[in-house]
């Protein structure tokens, strides 16, 4: 008993020596990855402050944050981030129901992709903000034409998407359904959406970035609400303090969701081994 | 058809366009009799099983069987979005699904790993879950294609006291398609040969001594039966 703890113990080096020391640890990568963005800040304010940059080109980050708190404060920040976040998902869940049907329609059907597949290919062609002109033609400029430019850029990477995730199902896995006596029903439901849910959950990200773009560009047209009029009405004061705030906003919302696609993908693919922890590659 | 009868297959005919691949194929399976079928690559073996199976259609003849027999491919096809309880009741409409999946995952060796993802399994491990899920239908008839051959030896060893066991206390018919001779010996009531798209050949296991049985068997197949020594 003891010689063999005494030996055990004798060959614990040896079996360490063999593990790679990592050179860092994962929080001070953490803290290394910030490190860049928080020096150019500083950069920034510093050059702001000094003189080098005038106010009228690029404000400093600190009167940046004094206009987030200035409007914060007044209410009207709220009130333009909820105008375009409504706007952004009235869009996302009309496109994407859309795209989504008619994906499982193409995706199931060969006369539907016959008959439909080459129209929808043909618009997508389309750059969707080249529509711009003729939006504002058709809709005005309210709300409707907004939410339509929204709706139109989330629908196409949604359908292709679905159509893609549903023919990539694995053949032997439907065959399996036959041999388990699975109806219709049952085999779309516990077996092809399961089966195309990666590939549709890769398209709801694609979509929501597009979606983001969408609305940026609808929102520079004759708004009166929305984070894009609080730019557009900037401009016209030259409160650079304002736009660039908006531009941050953008970027914050585009930020969020991204994680939100994340989440979903985390949440739905639990299953899934390249999901399935909290490091994604 | 008896009660006693698995399944039985009258002048069976199956092609694809001008070729044959089963002409004129009888064969009966009793309820618990293990029954394995060898042939050489592309005799029709799997066409047999996969037309058995209700899976391909065929050009005459008639199969007096289950609608439904319960299937174990060489893959396992777990669905690996479903936990293993899942799996094992993909397809069987009870109150109880959880409680069977339980005791038939119980009964591969897999008790308690009801909620676990496939991904999490080793390939027999996989394999046994897809034994589960074909026990857990209580089926009349049981057709194996292959079902071991991807696993390695010791496994494979394992599996084939594991399956023998369990169709000794279920009692399906099965039929095992395999090109795999001594794994025939080892786990099958009766063996056939295939050949020229029908049953060639038919051994009784218990008849013969292994070693006598595994030469014939390889003659059968075009195999040298000094390759052995060799």
């Amino acid at each position: 008993m003891t010689i063999e703890l005494l030996n055990r113990e004798a060959l614990k080096p040896a079996v360490q020596e063999h593990i790679p020391r990592p050179a860092a640890t994962e929080a001070q990568l953490q803290l290394l990855s910030w490190a860049a963005p928080v020096a150019i800040l500083l950069a920034w304010e510093v050059a702001s402050r000094a003189g080098l940059i005038a106010p009228q080109v690029l404000p400093a980050p600190s009167s940046v944050a004094g206009t987030a708190w200035r409007l914060t404060v007044s209410g009207d920040l709220f009130k333009h981030l909820g105008a375009s976040l409504l706007r952004a998902a009235i869009g996302f869940a009309i496109g994407g129901a859309i795209g989504f049907a008619l994906g499982v329609l193409v995706g199931f059907s060969r006369v539907a992709e016959a008959s439909l597949d080459r129209s929808i290919q043909m618009i997508r062609a389309i750059p969707f903000l080249a529509l711009l002109p003729l939006v504002i033609v058709w809709f005005g400029v309210d709300e409707s034409g907004k939410i339509f430019l929204v709706s139109l850029a989330v629908l196409f990477p949604i359908y292709i998407n679905t159509v893609l995730g549903i023919r990539q199902v694995d053949p032997k896995l439907l065959e399996l359904g036959r041999v388990t006596g699975l109806s219709r029903m049952k085999t779309i439901r516990k077996i092809i959406l399961p089966g195309a849910m990666p590939s549709i959950l890769t398209g709801v990200r694609y979509a929501l970035a597009t979606a983001w773009l969408a609305l940026v560009v609808a929102e520079t047209v004759a708004t009166t609400s929305g984070i894009g009029f609080l730019a557009m009405d900037a401009r016209e004061f030259l409160q650079t303090d304002v736009i660039v705030l908006a531009i941050l906003i953008y970027a914050v919302i585009g930020i969020s969701a991204d994680g939100l696609a994340r989440f979903l993908e985390r949440k739905l693919l639990a299953w899934h081994p390249n999901y399935a922890k909290e490091g994604r590659k | 058809m008896t009660t006693d009868t698995a399944v039985i297959v009258r002048n069976l005919r199956r092609s694809y366009g001008e070729r044959v691949v089963i002409d004129g194929l009888d064969l009966t399976i009793r309820k618990g009799e293990f029954v394995a079928l060898l042939g050489e690559s592309g005799c029709g073996k799997t066409t047999l099983l996969r037309a058995l199976a209700g899976l391909d259609p065929v050009n005459g003849g008639q199969i007096d069987g289950p609608k439904q027999p319960a299937v174990v491919f060489q893959e396992h096809r777990l669905l690996p979005w479903a936990s293993l309880w899942e799996n094992v009741t993909l397809g069987v409409d009870t109150a109880q699904g959880r409680k069977q999946a339980e005791a038939a995952l119980g009964e591969v060796g897999l008790a308690g790993r009801e909620e676990d993802w496939p991904r999490n399994l080793s390939g027999g491990q996989a394999q046994r879950v897809a034994l589960a899920r074909a026990l857990v239908r209580e089926p009349q008839l049981m057709l194996l294609d292959e079902p071991f051959a991807a696993l390695d030896a010791l496994t494979r060893i394992k599996m084939h006291v594991l399956i023998r066991e369990l169709v000794a206390r279920h009692r399906p018919g099965v039929l095992l398609v395999t090109h795999d001779v001594d794994e025939a010996i080892a786990i099958a009531d009766r063996i056939l040969v295939m050949r020229n798209g029908g049953i060639a050949a038919s051994y009784l296991t218990a008849d013969i001594a292994p070693p006598k049985l595994r030469e014939t068997l390889l003659q059968e197949l075009g195999v040298e039966s000094d390759s052995r020594a060799a």
